[in-house]
């Protein structure tokens, strides 16, 4: 009894705020800035080999989207599945690759693309990711890769398979 | 069974440790530190003597002292300490260094107190150390959110006033120190971080009040300049540097709620004239970054503004460029120094602008009055200065926009970014750390605005940087008469950029870093020859101080490469790839004086 009585507000306390918890297994993704019901997304919502478009998880169950967070704010691409790197290509689902949008350098949305050489780069300080091999980073600051979020299909949505590989968020100097 | 639960607690441990060890792995954060005993530390008997700062010492330090960001309020950034000269600073040593813990840009001034020296740092650090011995008094650290979009994680120092410590956390939230101890007397917030209000200043200490202002220009804020209550951290006036519909200037703004998200942040300690109350600050760019997207002149953007410290009312301002489009922030106060024009005498603001223009203004208790401006490096966007008002003649052909590519000298760092320049009473001289022959070009998208995101309007393949064509050097230390209005000497850095605060002392020896090859050097005042350089571990940003300890002369100084430097080099690297390669991060704190 003690103890439920000194558990349960740290619980309400978490429950509260379900909006700011990172994506969990079994998560679906909607667009940032989608207006009316959450649509969830699919794979091809996504254009093979386009710029980057962003999502917020969302809770299936109490369809709460996880937008209480700016670290919550998800980068998806689409690219040609033979071209991902073996680590990749497990993470991804019919092409589709996810990974946090927020720089690990000083935490700015990672919103630039080259479409030639198929780099994400940070529009702050220049920094270029690999979203092909589990988004390394292949010039600039950024201490670490982005972390990737692991995707599966399921009734055609995108499904987040796993949570983020690593912590989402700039290294804290 | 003893055996089996034996197993199972081995098999739960290992599970944990592997646990915590990826846990540890993936999150990547410093370790804890270490568990210090219950007792509080004792107060060190060079701290139980702490002379307390009053309103009088920051108005007339002690020779001694470095007391506020350029050491005095009219920001000369002038040391009166005369031991060490042109003679002798060949033989300038270490004394001590400390190492800060933190990388990126270590842009503070060590701010010494009768021998108590305090440097904040990046990662919202504070440290009290004595400045003759170089012993660790006490470090605070607050933590910072880990949600934060921090565009500069750097630090410029702290204010002192009584037993007071001020600092500006990254957090936007106003922390009062006590000096003693380190320990935390009250805090206040000064925006929300989670719209892009950020803070790097050190808050200038100035009639009981301590005033600061926000960073957050590419990401929609609307600047302003706050006042809280010394003593107990009551805010007492905020004054936004983009005027609501009705107040002064908001004619500038004819477009709707453009003004709500205009820019003109705050971000470098403003200078203040003790005689008529009156603080000068400098504002940023307008925002989103191009001029068409907010259509007028866009005040108080990239403008020096003056303002009553009692009452934070605006009372004179001048305007560098009107409806910037270039990047070109203008936020480090003018000098407060008087000079000689058409045989008389200027009550004068100097001003080095980081659109490329030296500008020679008049302050008066309720003006400012524009004098003459000329450019200091290659410069091609103004076509010349209206003679009465200063106002530039832009050339449309070098204003970028929406869809609309332009190039122009300098780039959007401009011919001197934030590093102040120092100006030397010995010598009449002003010295300016510039950055020359660095063009740019930038294109604009429309944006909407989205709290506490990038609000630009540039695409990152849309900013293009390139050193002009033919360039013999970029750096370039220079130094200007301010009653001729000519340049006197310049010292050229051929391979790197320059970074580097002025420190201009009664010695007739200038102290200055900020180059990529990691030196910090000693510069003849009156000719430019370097006289003593020695190299440290990271490149050195820092603002640098002259103070005196037991009758002893010393210069303190940060090294620690980081910010807006290092993003320079990364594109120079681009531009002439691996003559410019990485420099090493990591702070320090250096004293060196001469035996």
């Amino acid at each position: 009894m003690g103890v439920g009585f000194t558990l349960a507000p740290r619980l309400a306390l978490a429950q509260a705020e379900p909006a700011r918890e990172r994506p969990r297994e079994g998560d679906l993704l909607v667009a940032v800035g989608a207006t009316g019901a959450p649509e969830p997304l699919k794979p091809d919502d996504l254009a093979l080999g386009s710029k980057q478009m962003f999502a917020w998880p969302i809770d299936p169950e109490s369809n709460t989207v996880r937008d209480g967070s700016r670290l919550n704010r998800i980068l998806l691409l689409r690219l040609d599945p033979e071209s991902l790197d073996p680590v990749t290509k497990e993470r991804a689902a019919e092409g589709a690759v996810a990974y946090s949008a927020i720089c690990t350098h000083t935490g700015c949305d990672v919103i630039g693309w080259h479409a030639d050489s198929q780099h994400l780069e940070c529009p702050c300080h220049y920094s270029q990711y690999d979203p092909k091999a589990a988004a390394k980073v292949v010039s600039g600051p950024a201490p670490r890769p982005l972390p990737a979020l692991p995707l599966r299909i399921a009734d055609g949505r995108l499904v987040v398979a796993k949570p983020f590989t690593g912590r989402a968020g700039f290294q804290q100097v | 069974m003893p055996e089996k639960h034996c197993l199972h607690a081995t098999i739960a441990a290992s599970a944990l440790a592997l646990a915590l060890s990826a846990a540890t792995a993936s999150a990547q954060q410093p370790l804890p530190p270490p568990p210090t005993p219950e007792t509080p530390r004792p107060v060190p008997p060079i701290l139980q003597g702490y002379k307390p700062v009053t309103a009088e010492r920051l108005k007339q330090p002690e020779d001694s002292d470095w007391l506020l960001y350029r050491r005095t309020y009219d920001g000369w950034g002038y040391s009166p300490l005369s031991q060490i000269t042109t003679e002798n600073v060949g033989r300038l040593k270490p004394v001590w260094t400390l190492q800060t813990g933190q990388i990126e840009g270590h842009q503070a001034p060590p701010i010494v107190n009768n021998g108590v020296m305090f440097v904040a740092t990046p990662g919202n650090q504070v440290l009290a150390i004595d400045a003759k011995k170089g012993d660790l008094l006490w470090r605070f650290k607050r933590p910072i959110p880990e949600d934060i979009l921090l565009l500069h994680p750097t630090s410029r120092g702290v204010g002192l006033l009584g037993d007071k410590v001020y600092f500006a956390a990254a957090d936007a939230v106003l922390v009062a120190l006590d000096a003693k101890t380190g320990k935390e007397l009250w805090n206040a917030k000064v925006e929300d971080y989670t719209h892009g209000y950020y803070m790097s200043l050190a808050p200038l200490v100035a009639d009981g009040k301590v005033m600061v202002g926000c960073s957050g220009g590419e990401l929609g804020v609307r600047g302003f300049v706050a006042a809280f209550d010394a003593e107990t951290g009551k805010p007492l006036w905020k004054t936004y540097t983009v005027p609501a519909p009705g107040e002064q200037g908001s004619e500038t703004w004819p477009k709707g709620d453009q003004w709500k998200t205009g820019g003109g942040s705050v971000w470098i300690t403003g200078a203040y004239d003790p005689t008529t109350n009156l603080a000068f600050w400098g504002t940023g760019n307008g925002g989103p970054w191009m001029g068409d997207q907010r259509p007028g002149d866009n005040l108080f953007t990239s403008s020096t503004i003056a303002l009553d410290a009692s009452t934070g009312n605006i009372k004179g301002y001048h305007q560098y460029h009107p409806n910037d489009s270039w990047d070109w922030d203008e936020v480090n106060p003018p000098i407060l120094v008087d000079y000689q024009r058409d045989g008389r005498t200027v009550k004068g603001l100097v001003y080095v602008a980081r659109d490329g223009y030296l500008w020679m203004l008049e302050r008066t208790a309720d003006k400012i009055n524009f004098v003459d401006g000329k450019p200091f490096v290659k410069q091609n966007v103004f076509k010349g200065l209206d003679p009465k008002t200063g106002r530039p003649d832009v050339d449309p052909a070098r204003q970028p926009g929406t869809g609309k590519k332009a190039e122009f000298c300098p780039s959007l760092w401009g011919g001197k970014d934030w590093p102040p320049a120092a100006y030397s009473p010995k010598t009449r001289l002003l010295y300016i750390p510039a950055n020359d022959n660095l063009c740019g070009a930038l294109m604009g998208d429309p944006v909407t605005y989205t709290p506490g995101q990038r609000f630009t309007g540039i695409a990152p393949a849309n900013s293009i940087f390139s050193i002009a064509p033919g360039a013999d050097h970029i750096g370039e230390l220079q130094a200007w008469n301010l009653d001729t209005g000519q340049k006197v000497w310049s010292h050229p850095f051929a391979n790197s950029q320059l970074w580097g605060p002025v420190l201009a002392t009664a010695g007739g020896v200038l102290f200055m870093g900020g180059t990529n090859d990691r030196y910090f050097r000693a510069f003849d005042a009156s000719s430019g020859k370097i006289l003593w350089e020695f190299r440290t571990g990271s490149g050195v940003n820092g603002v640098p101080v002259s103070f005196q300890v037991d009758g002893k002369q010393y210069i303190a100084v940060q090294s620690g490469w980081g910010v807006d430097a290092a993003r320079m080099q990364a594109r120079l690297n681009l531009e002439r790839p691996w003559e410019f390669p990485e420099v090493p991060q990591g702070g320090s704190v250096w004293v060196f004086s001469v035996d």
